[in-house]
């Protein structure tokens, strides 16, 4: 999110969107210095969380070594030795996103400390499936998983395809996939996606960065899924439940933050009182020509 | 007046969290809470201290920490002016991971406070800045106070400012002079923050005045708590600005306009006073005081 306006914000509250997970990743170019690095993590566990409940939306966050990055063996060390200082912060839901991208050793290297981290600390892995040759490392992060113990439904594997979906599923990990134009995912694949493999396990997140890339893309298929026809329980399931039951797995992220906000807390003062009540209908404050 | 750093006792300002703590939390938090104090104070890696300060609302409540009368006079009694009064339980547990840290060697103490400081998300910036009066080194941190002052979070900013006797020890009078006007822009009560009256200056009363001119200008809204430090330091030049708040002003604003006017030397100040004797009356009687604006103007509007 913190490549978005404030207006993307205001979007997705009207859309119905109560809470976001930002993973950590890349930045579209590589970082140079482990304080880059420290900035960043500090800005999605700090800054970018407060901004986000100035919009009524709760926001949480994945901390970890992208793969990309890895590749630059010295300044990965340095990240690794950071990651404990954020690891543990409340509303991090998982170590991540880790995973391949070229799939070198190196990025195996960090990949499988990442895990190890992961289980130490007793946290969720969010895995980045890579672009190139998706399926072969997808099957290979799960491999990395199954040989550290991981427990299946403890990981998270994300940007997932028609080509992937299955096997995730047949080894008992959440199937995550991220509406993306043109690269990963469009919505009319995944309302047929949903339609032949139902719901269990899977669901869809909306990608928000710096690429070309649609914040509202959940609410956007949810509707789309409506429309083709896809039951109103397994559309829940997918775009909310299943999530929740999956990142609410690591204590840091549940239901209550936005459906029963804490009485305003003055410590916080975040926007508990705008934040969007159980049953109450999203409103869109159409803006007029005047600004004050 | 910049009052003098106060002693701090720092084993009894331990064992008093440990108490407050222990009323709040599970018997397993509090467990957790004083093993990991004990490694800390053991000399354990500092790795240690940061994964357990990160970690501790995981275990620890984050309700308002229950404290009464007896319990703020004995905090006051520990360390002059230490008014946990708004901390919460989770809070108080990270200042004890951190006051547990043996202050043996000075430059590694500060580096731990720092690596702490510069990695911290909200809520642990807010804890940090509302220990400032605890740590062992207080004038080591002037800087990192006047840093947070600059937050755009209310909630660290206002740990810095509110109820948190550091910046009127530790702050020089330009750092004093943001932090009062950054309050006031950023919509932060005026009241709460402590040697408030005493740490006036007459170069504040201006920034102050030439504020409220701006705000004015722009058709917004000004604070009545502006006019309270300006008070003492009321000129002849500023007398236009009070008179136009006593004339336009709500009833809020008139208030806190003749307060400031029974506190100004300006030979003229009084003459305008005079002008309103309902007002001027309520003070003579004692009714109407700072204290009494803060209670009903400023907390009741809250």
């Amino acid at each position: 999110m913190i490549s978005r306006t404030t207006d993307d914000y205001e979007v997705m509250r009207a859309g119905g969107v109560a809470a976001v997970i930002e993973p950590a990743f890349w930045l579209g170019q590589p970082r140079t210095t482990v304080g880059a690095f420290k900035d960043y993590f500090s800005m999605i566990v700090g800054w970018e969380r407060f901004r986000a409940a100035q919009f009524g939306v709760r926001h949480y966050c994945a901390i970890g070594l992208n793969a990309k990055e890895a590749n630059n063996e010295p300044l990965a060390d340095e990240v690794m030795e950071l990651l404990p200082l954020y690891a543990a912060k409340e509303g991090v839901v998982a170590i991540g996103e880790i995973g391949y991208d070229d799939m070198t050793p190196a990025e195996d290297k960090y990949y499988r400390l990442q895990l190890e981290l992961a289980k130490e600390l007793d946290m969720l892995v969010l895995i980045h499936t890579p672009h190139r040759n998706k399926k072969e490392g997808t099957s290979r992060s799960m491999d990395a998983c199954d040989d550290m113990g991981l427990a299946p439904d403890r990981v998270i594997v994300d940007h997932n395809n028609e080509e992937t979906v299955r096997e995730v599923l047949d080894r008992g990990y959440w199937a995550a996939f991220t509406i993306y134009p043109f690269t990963k995912m469009g919505n009319e694949r995944m309302v047929e996606i949903v339609r032949e493999y139902g719901p269990e396990r899977i669901f869809i997140d909306s990608a928000a960065d710096w690429g070309v890339s649609d914040p509202l893309a959940v609410p956007k298929t949810a509707r789309l899924m409506a429309e083709r026809g896809i039951p109103e329980d397994a559309i829940r399931a997918v775009t909310y439940d299943n999530a929740l039951a999956a990142y609410g797995q690591s204590g840091q992220f549940s239901e209550k933050d936005w459906l029963e906000p804490a009485p305003i807390d003055q410590r916080d003062l975040y926007g508990g009182n705008s934040v969007l009540r159980g049953g109450q209908a999203p409103v869109v404050q159409e803006k007029g020509l005047i600004i004050e | 007046m910049r009052p003098r750093p106060r002693p701090v006792d720092l084993p009894g300002v331990r064992k008093q969290l440990v108490a407050w703590i222990a009323r709040q939390a599970s018997e397993d938090a509090l467990r957790w809470l004083q093993d990991r104090c004990a490694e800390i104070a053991g000399g354990a890696p500092v790795a240690k201290c940061f994964l357990a300060f990160s970690g501790a609302p995981r275990r620890i409540p984050k309700d308002t920490l229950a404290l009464d009368e007896t319990d703020l006079a004995r905090a006051s009694a520990l360390r002059p002016g230490w008014n946990p009064a708004n901390w919460s339980v989770d809070e108080a547990a990270r200042a004890l991971l951190v006051l547990s840290r043996p202050a043996d060697d000075e430059n590694a103490w500060i580096r731990m406070a720092e690596q702490l400081f510069s990695t911290a998300d909200a809520r642990e910036s807010a804890a940090l800045y509302r220990m400032l009066p605890l740590y062992p080194f207080p004038e080591r941190f002037r800087a990192r106070a006047a840093e947070g002052i600059r937050s755009n979070m209310a909630s660290v900013f206002q740990a810095v400012a509110h109820r948190n006797p550091y910046p009127s020890e530790h702050f020089d009078e330009g750092a004093w002079n943001q932090m009062i006007l950054k309050a006031l822009f950023t919509g932060s009560v005026l009241h709460k923050i402590i040697g408030l009256d005493a740490r006036s200056n007459p170069t504040l009363a201006r920034m102050l005045v030439d504020y409220a001119r701006e705000r004015w200008a722009a058709g917004r809204a000004v604070s009545p708590e502006l006019w309270r430090p300006v008070g003492p330091f009321a000129a002849e030049r500023h007398l236009p600005d009070l008179r136009r708040v006593l004339r336009a002003g709500d009833e809020a604003e008139q208030e806190a306009a003749t307060l400031a006017l029974a506190q100004a030397n300006a030979p003229a100040a009084g003459e305008l006073l005079g002008a309103f004797p309902r007002l001027k009356q309520r003070i003579d009687a004692g009714e109407l005081t700072w204290e009494s604006f803060s209670r009903n103007r400023i907390e009741g509007m809250a």
